[in-house]
């Protein structure tokens, strides 16, 4: 039986645009814009999509990094306890701090260049009642064996280490409170190939080791077929298709994610791939299109999709839960 | 084949490796970076040699910098005097050395205390924003607005001539720099990630900007402590050349240099006010030198 252990509803984060000599807000960006997303106990759950979608705003609503304007963020502790942490206050939000830890996406800004290792991860696990520092060099010794690293290390800068090593360093800082969710923004999309796997490798060691959870933000769709259960698609702001990742591949519903799908660069020459180029950017989230968010470059667009918003509806493939948000899909919706 | 120079270092480096002298050796990164820096080092010791004199003044002085001795007017330099005495008789070697208490103090002492004012508010405003930061902002583009010759001329008419008085000025006048400084730091740093995995512990504000934040924001502001010192100690010295600054009893550097206003004292009595102007300049500099060095050591990604 599967458990939630983060609800989303309607979560949306507007950014207010102002101008003018006395800053008037003239719009909104609406970097998200209403989403509903469950994430289950133990699961990877894959969020894609291209840059300026909102993922990583999304994800760092969730640990309240960016305050949602609208919406709830439900915590659901393994006794079935449901907290709404978006209307908590600063300080009640601590013990569920240390459940949900993020992984940033840069390895050079993500480490303080005047500290040692140990100098700044010390300071959380101070907050979080470790007294002695005997036990605090120990807590972070062994984690940063369990990420390969020497225990020495902790006492060396981050200007000593390669940028493998220090999103390493990163794991480890999200690790020290033995959080239950992870949110991986884009972890591995700053290192090379190799480097990737070995960290991708790590994290689903870590992953069985601690039973943890991810949401693992990512543009890059390769990574996430082998790595994700489940996959949610985001565009301008929301979640366009969310299903089992092998049916992401396989049964794709929505015409964005099929032309993602086709972007992903296969190591076969023999294989003809088609490739379905969209055409023109990402529309401003400032003001969204009419109708289908995705409709003036969708490849498939009709005159319903210029003027109904489509929602997110049910679907089945293979048996699994489908979830898409598209007009055009002659599945049965199941409800 | 004669063994080259680098060969040589090398043998040296493995030398000292076998006697694990290497690792006894724990001089922190910083002081060792410092001290590669030559004229940061001629600085310091300089800076340190007037600091010291000017300290151990009454050791090295069997003068009193206030007594007057008409029978020894306006004497050049000699053993007995060795800047020569000033027109009421008085050592000016001396009067420099108890001149340089004063002018350090109030250099110094106003660079340290407007950079604490200014980083304190500065760092919080800066990493909180909003309306903290804006308001903070007006106020010190207020202070900043002001000459500082007006609020001296305003304040010594209503007050009078006070040493206080100048520090207080120069505090209120110098603290928008620095304020600005560490709040355009703190601006691009907040939104590293560093700063925002702390903020997803939850620590508080408090720790975050002051104790992680602002060693990273400290080394343009180490630079302007030095600059600022030396742009005090000149600014008491013109306000006391022009006799605003500090009450003409007390010696300062800008007080001794005052008696070169007089045409005649400027044309023949060039002791009175030449080596007080070397002193002034040579302290300066080697400020200057300081602040450089440090900018260099402090700045965590620069290796060597």
């Amino acid at each position: 039986m599967k458990k939630e252990i983060l609800k989303l509803r309607g979560v949306k984060v507007h950014f207010p645009v102002q101008a003018g000599v006395f800053n008037r807000v003239v719009g909104h960006v609406l970097a998200v814009d209403g989403v509903d997303l469950d994430i289950f106990r133990g699961e990877v759950l894959g969020l894609a999509g291209e840059s300026g979608c909102g993922k990583t705003t999304l994800g760092k609503a969730i640990l309240r990094l960016v305050e949602p304007t609208d919406g709830e963020v439900k915590y659901i502790s393994q006794d079935d306890d449901e907290t709404e942490l978006t209307s908590l206050e600063k300080k009640d939000m601590d013990p569920f701090r240390k459940k949900l830890q993020i992984v940033f996406q840069d390895p050079h800004s993500s480490l303080n260049p005047s500290f040692t290792i140990f100098g700044s991860l010390q300071d959380p696990l101070k907050k979080f009642g470790i007294k002695s520092k005997e036990e605090r060099r120990k807590i972070i010794g062994d984690l940063l064996e369990a990420v390969n690293m020497r225990r020495e290390y902790m006492d060396r800068y981050p200007h000593e280490f390669s940028g493998g090593q220090r999103q390493r360093i990163g794991i480890v800082r999200a690790l020290c409170l033995e959080p239950e969710l992870i949110v991986c923004d884009e972890a591995v999309s700053a290192l090379d190939v190799s480097i990737q796997a070995q960290v991708l490798k790590l994290l689903m060691q870590l992953k069985k080791e601690k039973n943890l959870t991810y949401l693992f933000i990512t543009h890059d769709l390769s990574v996430t077929e082998y790595l994700c259960d489940r996959i949610a698609v985001m565009y301008l702001g929301r979640i366009v298709e969310l299903c089992v990742s092998e049916d992401l591949y396989n049964n794709t519903l929505h015409p964005y994610s099929e032309a993602l799908i086709s972007a992903i660069p296969v190591a076969d020459l023999d294989k003809q791939t088609k490739r379905i180029v969209l055409e023109g950017d990402v529309p401003s989230p400032v003001n969204p299109p009419k109708g289908c968010p995705f409709h003036p470059r969708c490849p498939k667009a009709t005159d319903i999709c210029k003027t109904e918003v489509p929602t997110l509806k049910k679907y089945s493939t293979n048996g699994n839960e489908h979830y898409a948000s598209c007009h055009l899909i002659d599945l049965p919706e199941i409800t | 084949m004669a063994k080259s120079s680098l060969d040589k270092k090398f043998d040296q480096i493995r030398k000292r490796e076998e006697e694990k002298t290497f690792s006894t050796k724990k001089r922190s990164r910083i002081v060792n970076k410092f001290l590669n820096n030559r004229l940061a080092v001629l600085g310091l010791i300089i800076f340190t040699i007037i600091i010291l004199a000017s300290i151990f003044a009454p050791l090295l002085s069997p003068y009193d910098p206030m007594r007057v001795d008409l029978r020894s007017m306006r004497q050049p330099p000699s053993f007995d005097h060795w800047f020569g005495t000033d027109s009421t008789g008085r050592d000016v070697f001396t009067r420099v050395l108890f001149g340089g208490r004063v002018s350090i103090f109030i250099g110094l002492g106003s660079a340290i205390l407007s950079a604490v004012v200014g980083i304190a508010v500065g760092c919080y405003a800066g990493y909180k924003g909003g309306w903290i930061d804006v308001i903070a902002l007006r106020i010190s583009e207020i202070f900043m607005s002001f000459p500082q010759i007006i609020l001296v001329l305003l304040l010594v008419s209503i007050t009078g001539q006070s040493l206080f008085n100048l520090m207080a000025i120069f505090i209120l006048t110098g603290w928008g720099g620095m304020y600005r400084l560490a709040r355009a730091r703190m601006l691009s740093l907040r939104e590293e990630e560093y700063v925002q995995a702390l903020r997803s512990f939850g620590l508080s504000t408090f720790t975050i900007c002051y104790k992680h934040m602002l060693p990273n924001a400290l080394s343009p502001i180490m630079v302007n402590i030095t600059l600022s010192t030396a742009m005090f100690i000149l600014t008491e010295a013109g306000l006391s050349f022009l006799g605003l600054g500090v009450p003409l009893n007390i010696p300062t550097w800008g007080n001794i240099l005052n008696v070169a206003q007089d045409i005649l004292i400027l044309q023949n009595y060039w002791w009175m006010w030449g080596p007080v102007g070397i002193v002034i300049s040579v302290f300066v500099l080697c400020v200057n030198f300081i602040g450089d060095g440090l900018r260099d050591s402090t700045d965590p990604s620069q290796q060597g």
